[in-house]
């Protein structure tokens, strides 16, 4: 090859590697359209960017959270039982300041997101994404604006008469109880530091040990063992080990009831992936009775099941206390058929 | 018998798989009968001539197995293969009380006996929010836009066609959970290491670098720093990336994971790669990347994986796994079965590059030795290592402390929560302790 045709051959090549760099080059993948661009591109920023029009009074959240929401979070957002609780734990103070006190103070009772949240932005963004948990993505904006401005209300942030809307969001952020308890000084994000335009300090890390070899201390400070409980609490350990090998598991438990775990039952998995066991213990009430209540109820009456299959499937309440259970249309009948013969066969 | 018997301090193990899990489950049942019969037969079997075969040597060498004395299985009997029906017990496991909701949870890693650093994918840990689906391949999109048009020249979809056809990069990473070890901040809450360090799994993933994605799109980076990933699933998870790592080529759309299509619980058919950051910006079921000028404070970066420090604060966009080691054997809730040589072994790893070195204290730090390294050593990936130790049967405090290229030392519980208290929740990569006593069994504590 003569110099001259290399050159050509180097210039060709480059001229390839620059294309390969460039927009839109191989040809794959199309252009999103609008609508497609709008129906996926939900996200609210702390800044309400993304942020859509609309409004909702303290009255409306408060109808629509007990119909949509209070099953798993309690009436007022109190509840432990799904979840940690959404609201509660700030006071007047913290609404001025702008800084959870509990937190300052290390008292803090419960951590509930209202404690925790900087930004208002981020409460709408999640609801509107991914709540109700069984059924996310139902609602719509008018609905989300609602739901915040009852939990503003719970949390004692705005009045009873309340209607907030995209007009006013920015206002009530001005009254977040913890808007000033964020910080982003750290080592710990991997991008540019906070002076170049990202965030923290350029991943300086904040806590240093040096690697000293020999007698590196005098004597060996136990802070904290194992508490008895906790050493029974993950079942037999013994059988969380191979039954060879260099060690063994320590036997935690008498053995034999451990010794055949039963296999998932199919109707036990169908349960469990048509959401059912959220809200139902087999032996226990978590939102809605154990198996063993319905079962012990309703045991002497002949056509218990079909009444049952027809309210499993429409949602309901009044018959176990106030909470209500939401419809599950989305089930086929069949399947909720199958759902609540097992139930009365004692749930396997 | 052997002299290892007759040693002080031996533990005599039930002989392995005497019973047959069926027998177990007979047993369980209340069919007591056979276990009489067959505990019969094994006595007459082994009473008789005890004495005179135990002179010539192992019924395991002398009286030939079944496997050496008839045919086996054919090929593909098993068309997508199994382990071994005697790896039974190692799973991937919740801890009780940790979650109310299966759909919201954690299932740990089983690290106690996993070899090398290879996670199998059927063992890698879970944690959903709002549950895991089969997602369809042919019905699954990625969308790649910008929060401002002047961001991206093009908005783009692509189908998994269309991303299986890019250049793809194969690495080895591993991935952690930003609470990994959290049950732990304030003191031990749980017993062996699949609980303390299990949400931890390390593979080879497979997929397009999103620099390559995002050029294709026309990305402006002077003007978009920050990527937001954003899962298909209920909870569409929401995270904030710095564009640095992006440019830099370290993060991309995975399809692959240890040479087969991702497992569903782990994001079937794509999810985003990010090398060294917490699992949770590992975005499963990938279905939207937006480029943007600003951080987004979601949810899962403004009220969870927020780090709450003894003034009050909360550190926001902690995003790192910093140098952190383990031993995995022996360790917590296991018993040694006598005294004389063992090989310790655990794994190390850094969310800011290659592990250096790690050492290994038998007497809760005072003195320390230097592990030696199962190598290749990679970027952000587990690193195995191995120590030899002879156990005289006193008691012992075994830790492992990881060094990482940047000359990161991982600290003591003493040193961590002096800087950051004990409520912090995420990020715990403290040093850990196993304690071995006279019996050999091993438990979890924390030395300060
Ligand atoms: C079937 C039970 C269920 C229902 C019904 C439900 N949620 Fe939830 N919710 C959950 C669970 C479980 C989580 C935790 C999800 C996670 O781990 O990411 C949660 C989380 C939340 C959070 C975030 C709390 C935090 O601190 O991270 C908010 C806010 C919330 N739900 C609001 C609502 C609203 C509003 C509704 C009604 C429209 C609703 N939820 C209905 C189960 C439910
Ligand atoms: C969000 C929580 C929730 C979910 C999910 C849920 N339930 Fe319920 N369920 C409840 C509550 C609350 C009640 C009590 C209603 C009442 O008091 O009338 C209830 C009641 C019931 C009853 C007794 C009804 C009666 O009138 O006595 C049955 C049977 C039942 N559920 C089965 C199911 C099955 C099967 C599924 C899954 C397809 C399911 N539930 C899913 C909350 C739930």
């Amino acid at each position: 090859m003569s110099r001259f045709s290399k050159s050509i051959l180097l210039v060709a090549l480059c001229g390839a590697s620059v294309a390969a760099s460039a927009f839109d080059t191989y040809g794959i993948g199309r252009q999103a359209t609008p609508a497609e661009v709008k129906a996926w591109d939900i996200d609210v920023r702390a800044d309400f960017k993304g942020l859509p029009k609309g409004s909702g009074t303290v009255q409306k959240g408060n109808d629509l959270f007990e119909e949509k929401c209070a099953s798993c979070h309690g009436s007022f957002g109190e509840s432990n039982e799904v979840f940690t609780p959404l609201v509660g734990g700030t006071t007047k103070d913290d609404i001025k300041n702008g800084r959870v006190g509990g937190f300052v103070s290390g008292d803090i009772p419960q951590r509930t997101t209202f404690t925790k949240v900087a930004t208002i932005s981020t409460v709408w963004d999640y609801i509107y994404r991914a709540m109700p948990w069984t059924a996310p993505k139902s609602l719509k904006p008018d609905d989300v604006y609602a739901i915040l401005a009852y939990f503003l209300n719970l949390a004692e942030i705005v009045p009873e008469d309340f209607t907030l809307s995209d007009q006013n969001i920015a206002e009530v952020q001005k009254k977040m109880p913890n808007r000033y308890g964020m910080s982003t000084d750290h080592g710990m994000w991997p991008g540019a530091p906070a002076k170049k335009g990202g965030i923290g300090n350029g991943g300086k890390p904040d806590v240093k040990n040096v690697a000293c070899m020999k007698n590196c201390k005098t004597e060996v400070q136990i802070g904290s063992t194992l508490p008895d409980y906790a050493r029974t609490a993950h079942g037999e350990l013994a059988d969380q080990y191979r039954s060879f090998g260099p060690v063994r598991g320590t036997r935690t438990l008498d053995g034999s009831a451990a010794a055949a775990a039963p296999a998932v039952s199919p109707e036990m998995e169908l349960a469990t992936k048509s959401g059912c066991m959220a809200c139902h213990g087999v032996n226990n009430k978590i939102v809605g009775p154990g198996y063993n209540e319905v079962v012990a109820r309703y045991k002497d009456q002949a056509d218990a099941e079909s009444r049952l299959v027809a309210k499993v499937k429409a949602g309901g309440q009044g018959v176990w206390g106030a909470v209500p259970m939401p419809p599950n249309g989305h089930l086929a009948d069949a399947d909720i058929k199958k759902l609540v013969h097992w139930i009365f066969s004692g749930a396997k | 018998m052997s002299d290892l018997d007759k040693q002080p301090g031996r533990l005599r193990p039930a002989p392995e798989n005497f019973l047959s899990e069926e027998q177990i489950r007979e047993v369980a049942a209340g069919r007591r009968s056979f276990l009489r019969r067959s505990l019969m037969v094994a006595g007459a079997a082994l009473a008789a001539p005890l004495a005179a075969r135990a002179a010539e040597g192992d019924p395991a060498i002398l009286e030939l197995p079944e496997w050496s004395t008839t045919l086996g299985q054919p090929v593909a009997a098993r068309p997508y293969g199994m382990p071994s029906k005697f790896e039974s017990q190692l799973l991937r496991r919740e801890s009780p009380g940790l979650a109310r909701v299966g759909g919201a949870s954690v299932s740990f890693c089983p690290l106690q006996g996993l070899f090398g650093i290879i996670t199998p994918s059927g063992l890698h840990f879970e944690r959903h929010h709002q549950g895991w689906h089969e997602v369809d391949p042919a019905r699954h999109r990625l969308m790649i836009n910008g929060s401002d048009p002047a961001f991206l020249k093009k908005p783009k979809v692509y189908t998994m066609d269309d991303l299986m056809r890019l250049p793809p990069v194969s690495r080895i990473h591993f991935i952690e959970c930003g609470a990994n070890t959290g049950l732990e901040w304030g003191n031990v809450a749980v017993p062996t290491v699949q609980y303390t360090h299990g949400m931890l799994s390390c593979s080879e993933f497979t997929g397009v670098p999103l620099k390559t994605l995002l050029e294709d799109c026309g990305v402006d980076y002077k003007k978009a720093r920050y990527v937001l990933a954003e899962g298909a699933d209920g909870s569409s998870m929401t995270r904030t990336i710095p564009m640095e790592m992006v440019e830099n080529g370290e993060v991309f759309v995975a399809y692959g994971m240890n040479g087969e299509m991702l497992r569903p619980e782990n994001g079937y058919p794509l999810r985003l790669v990010v090398p060294g950051v917490q699992g949770v910006s590992w975005v499963k079921w990938l279905r939207r990347i937006e480029v943007g000028d600003k951080p987004y404070a979601t949810k899962d970066e403004a009220v969870h994986y927020i780090d709450l420090m003894p003034d009050g604060t909360h550190r926001q966009y902690t995003s790192i796994q910093e140098a952190k080691s383990v031993i995995t054997s022996p360790s917590g809730g296991q018993t040694l079965l006598n005294q004389g040589f063992y090989n310790v072994s655990g794994v190390a790893w850094s969310g800011r590059g290659k592990i250096k070195q790690v050492d290994v204290s038998f007497d809760g730090g005072i003195n320390w030795q230097t592990a030696r390294i199962e190598g290749p050593v990679q970027n952000k990936a587990l690193t195995r290592f191995n120590i030899g130790w002879k156990w005289d049967g006193k008691p012992a405090i075994l830790q492992s402390r990881a060094i990482d290229e940047t000359g990161y030392v991982q600290p003591t519980y003493g040193q961590l929560r002096k800087v950051r208290g004990t409520k912090s929740i995420y990020h715990n990569n403290a040093i850990q302790s196993w304690k071995v006593v006279e019996s050999g069994e091993i438990t979890n504590v924390q030395v300060l």
